[in-house]
Order: C-alpha cells, then sequence, then structure tokens
C-alpha cells in the first residue's frame, strides 16, 4: 500500500514532465516527448489495475517513440551561475538538510518499521522537498521544474531497468538460461577442480552479462555448472557459493544490460559517452574475476 | 540454439548503437516467439514484469528536490566545503566514501545511490577537489571523474552487501544451494563474503591513486 503511493508520487513526477514538455514550444518534438513520459506516469498511477497486456502494449508504443526518435530533450528555466552561488553562499550548509533527510529516512525507516527502506526514501523525499521550499523559499512550480529539468536529463533510459527485467522475464519463460548452462558444460572436462572453478566463476560473470542481474544467474548457472563441476568435487559450498554469486556481480560491472548501475548513472551524471562507467569499472572487473577463481581454488578446496 | 536469438540481437543492437530500447524490446518480443510464446503471452511478461519492477525507478520522487537544491547552489556549497581542505583531491574523496559506504552496505544501511548521493553532494566534492587543486579541469578530466565517482558506489555496494546476514544475496545462495541438497546456513555466507569486501577495497584504493595520478597526467598534457 505505502509502496504503491510511493509509485503514484515516481508517476507525478512523469506527468508533471509531460505536462512541462507539451509546453514547450522550442521543442519540436514535444508531442512525443510528452506522449513517453505520460505513458510512463500511466503505467506508474495505474500500473495496478491496468491488465497486463494493456501495459506490454504501452511498453511496446513507447519503444516505438524512442526508436523514431520522438523523444528529447527540451529547454527548461535554469538559473544563473551568479544566482547559483550567491545563494550557495547566502544559505550555506543548510541547503545539505533535504539531501540528508531522504537518507536518514530510508535508513531510519528501513530500519526501524517493517515499511522498507524504499518508502523511507520516498518519505525522506517529500519531507526534504518540504523542507527544501522552506530553507530556499522558493516556489512549487520551481520545484517542478528542477524534477522536469533532471527527469529528461536521464531521459529514456531512465526506463532500461524495468525493460530489462521484463526482457531477462522472457528470457526465462523462453529457457535460455538452460541453452547456456548446457552449452558451458558441454565443454568443459568433468572432474577437474581448476576448469571446474574457471567455468563457474566466468559462466556466472558471462551468464549475469547477458541477463544484467546475477540473481538470476546464480540459480541457473549453480543448478547447471556450480553442482556438477564444483560441488561434486568437495568444495566448502558456503565459500564456493558466496565467491560464485560476487563473480557474477563482476559481470554486472560489465554490462549494459544492468542499466541501473551502468547506464543510468551515466546519465545521471551527464557523461559524454553513455558506456564511460562501464569503461571505467572493466580493468576492476576483469581483476576481481581472476581474484575470485584463485580464491576459491584455494580457499574452498 | 534458436532460443539465443534475442541474446545475438542484443549483442549486434547495442554494438552498431542502435536504440537502447527498441534494441531491448525487439530482443523481448523475438525471445518470446522462438521460445513458443503466444504474441499475447508476451505482452502480459512484459506488462507484468514492467509493472512489477517499478521499484527500479522510484528514485524520480527525489528529482524534484534535488533539481531544486541545484538551481539553488548545492553543487558549489558541496564543493566549497571540500575546498577547505586543501589536500584533498577527487580519488581521495573517492576512497573516504568507498571504505564508508562499503561499510554501510555491510551493515545493510541505505546510504548511497547514484541519484541520492553521486549527483547532489559525491562528485561535486571530488570534481570540486580537483577544481582547487589544478584550477581548470579540460574535459577529459571530468568525464574521468564522473566516470569513477558512479564505479566507486557500484564497487562498495556490490562487494560489502553480503557480508550482512539477511542479505538478499545471502538468502538466496543458502536458499538456491538448499533446493540442490547441499545444506549451508546464513552465517557461513556472509562470513564467506567478508575476504573478497576487504580485497575489493583495497583494491578499489588502488585504483583510485591511480585515477589522481591520471588526472594529474591529463592536466599536464593539456598545458
Amino acid at each position: 500500500m505505502a509502496l504503491e503511493i510511493l509509485y503514484i508520487l515516481s508517476g507525478l513526477v512523469s506527468m508533471v514532465a509531460a505536462v512541462l514538455s507539451f509546453k514547450d514550444k522550442t521543442l519540436k518534438t514535444r508531442y512525443g516527448t510528452a506522449l513517453f513520459w505520460a505513458i510512463l506516469a500511466i503505467t506508474f498511477i495505474f500500473g495496478k489495475v491496468i491488465p497486463p497486456s494493456i501495459v506490454g502494449i504501452l511498453v511496446l508504443v513507447m519503444g516505438v517513440l524512442t526508436a523514431t526518435k520522438q523523444v528529447r530533450i527540451g529547454t527548461f528555466k535554469q538559473t544563473s551561475e551568479e544566482f547559483k552561488s550567491e545563494k550557495s553562499k547566502l544559505i550555506g550548509n543548510k541547503l545539505f538538510i533535504p539531501v540528508l533527510s531522504i537518507a536518514a529516512f530510508a535508513f531510519g525507516i528501513g530500519q526501524f518499521t517493517s515499511l522498507g527502506g524504499l518508502v523511507g526514501m520516498g518519505i525522506g523525499a517529500v519531507v526534504g522537498t518540504i523542507a527544501g521550499l522552506f530553507i530556499t523559499k522558493a516556489s512549487v512550480g520551481e520545484t517542478l521544474e528542477g524534477g522536469n529539468r533532471l527527469i529528461q536529463q536521464v531521459g529514456p533510459f531512465a526506463i532500461l531497468p524495468q525493460l530489462l527485467a521484463a526482457l531477462g522475464a522472457l528470457f526465462n519463460a523462453a529457457g535460455v538460461g538452460e541453452v547456456i548452462a548446457n552449452g558451458i558444460s558441454n565443454v568443459i572436462p568433468t572432474g577437474n577442480i581448476v576448469f571446474g572453478v574457471i567455468a563457474y566463476c566466468v559462466g556466472m560473470a558471462v551468464f549475469t552479462m547477458i541477463m544484467g542481474n546475477a540473481f538470476a544467474a546464480f540459480a541457473v548457472i549453480t543448478a547447471g555448472i556450480g553442482l556438477p563441476f564444483v560441488f561434486s568435487q568437495g568444495a566448502n559450498p558456503a565459500i564456493a557459493g558466496a565467491l560464485a554469486l560476487t563473480a557474477g556481480y563482476c559481470g554486472t560491472l560489465l554490462t549494459p544490460m544492468a542499466a541501473n548501475f551502468n547506464i543510468v548513472p551515466a546519465a545521471v551524471l551527464e557523461t559524454k559517452d553513455k558506456y564511460k562507467v562501464i569503461k571505467t569499472q572493466a580493468p576492476m572487473a576483469i581483476t576481481l574475476l581472476v581474484i575470485h577463481i584463485i580464491l576459491m581454488l584455494v580457499w574452498a578446496f | 540454439m534458436i532460443k539465443l536469438l534475442g541474446v545475438l540481437i542484443i549483442v549486434v543492437g547495442f554494438a552498431l548503437k542502435l536504440d537502447t530500447i527498441a534494441v531491448v524490446l525487439t530482443a523481448g518480443v523475438v525471445t518470446g516467439i522462438v521460445g513458443g510464446l503466444s504474441f499475447n503471452e508476451i505482452l502480459t511478461i512484459l506488462g507484468k514484469a514492467f509493472v512489477e519492477n517499478r521499484y527500479m525507478t522510484v528514485f524520480f520522487v527525489t528529482l524534484p528536490i534535488i533539481g531544486l537544491l541545484e538551481g539553488y547552489g548545492l553543487k558549489q556549497r558541496a564543493a566549497e566545503l571540500i575546498g577547505k581542505v586543501k589536500a584533498a583531491t577527487s580519488g581521495k574523496i573517492l576512497s573516504i566514501y568507498m571504505v564508508i559506504r562499503t561499510i554501510a552496505a555491510a551493515l545493510s544501511l541505505r546510504i548511497g545511490g547514484h541519484v541520492e548521493f553521486i549527483r547532489p553532494l559525491i562528485y561535486p566534492m571530488a570534481e570540486g577537489a580537483d577544481k582547487n587543486k589544478y584550477e581548470d579541469l579540460p574535459e577529459e578530466a571530468v568525464e574521468t571523474i564522473k566516470g569513477m565517482s558512479a564505479s566507486v558506489e557500484n564497487y562498495a555496494n556490490f562487494y560489502g552487501q553480503n557480508v550482512f546476514i539477511a542479505a538478499g544475496g545471502v538468502l538466496l545462495i543458502v536458499g538456491t544451494l538448499g533446493e540442490l541438497g547441499i545444506e549451508v546456513t546464513e552465517k557461513q555466507v556472509s562470513n564467506a563474503s567478508i575476504p573478497i569486501a576487504i580485497i575489493a577495497v583495497i583494491l578499489v584504493a588502488i585504483q583510485l591513486r591511480l585515477h589522481d595520478r591520471k588526472i594529474n597526467n591529463i592536466i599536464n598534457k593539456n598545458k
């Protein structure tokens, strides 16, 4: 229930982006852009009551809008650099209060109630917004425009994590995981611990790269590769299991399929290269994967 | 093998830099078709998963306040605050964040996030520190700091979280192994996750030292 309210609030933010881009006469594709954010808003606000197949159609419409380049970034009212410097000096460290309240509520409510950290973040955001209005003495309209600017900067990539989760569901329904696990298990020789450990760790990383999610990979790869090639050869199961999952996280660092960790953050930080985060992480991911293999070999056996 | 057609579409589509969302949707629909699902079943799975995973996009509720504060100089404030620490560099700031964020993840504290923490606070501090040191930062340096700021959040989150005994990953390992007839306890799994958390912190500290050196090189090259 509380979570559903949070989804409705998120939908309203998206609806603000729809309305403001619709009003943006300088934006040539304002109808398409407005429609995109409006559809997203509808799936958030009414997602629970609309039949899933209708949501499926709406999602495909969003895909057509981005494929035909109808979703673009508009122009926003922005404050000048002088205004920002002046206000930052005038208001001082109180500017941090709203941001820290998001973290404080997410932590407090996640830790001490049964509502969960996400709901806590939502409550923190509402409290933070009210506090922010007092601290800056800004109008509600300015706040909505601030939200609109950020949402448009992130752009259509914002929905990518949800889409990829949906893709994962379709991969599962079609049995893609079994095909890959069988493929890998056919090429590794049985009875060899070194090959088994390499196949398990690399298999986790590679399948995570395809699925974009190490949790989804874990069950499939553990049953298909971990059990016959690692656990049945006497590995300590807690150690090998724990390392297999984090070996999967090395794959997460390397893949655009994990959009919420790699692609959306690049958009949030407005990098020129949308793969900048993955490129930064690649050397670390590969080093850590090698360490996982060595650690599993020496520590689990 | 035909079932892997969707994977192929993803790889080719991403490599050719086609529209990401359209590529993902095409791969999903094609995978459903070659997997023997009806079009209605595909739409239902797509819509159901999209709605169930709305939690991934609830960061929207934080955007209005972060957008407003940025308009009132939040980033400038963060940069100014760090400017008082003369020895600060982007690498050192991100190292401190890595340690704090890893401990927070290990204790299951929800502190962090690219939208809630990195964009409004950590990245401006990291950039502000280097701006203070070098006065002017070329675009290449800014991009490098951005990439590293986002990465550190991921490193700490990923490799720290399973140290917590009731982390989602720990429960998944115990549950999956249990179904395969292998008994392990949550305590054993979370203990087994400690070494890699420590190794990750050390390696990231090294990567961040190299990062500071890289920034220095970029500055010298542009002089």
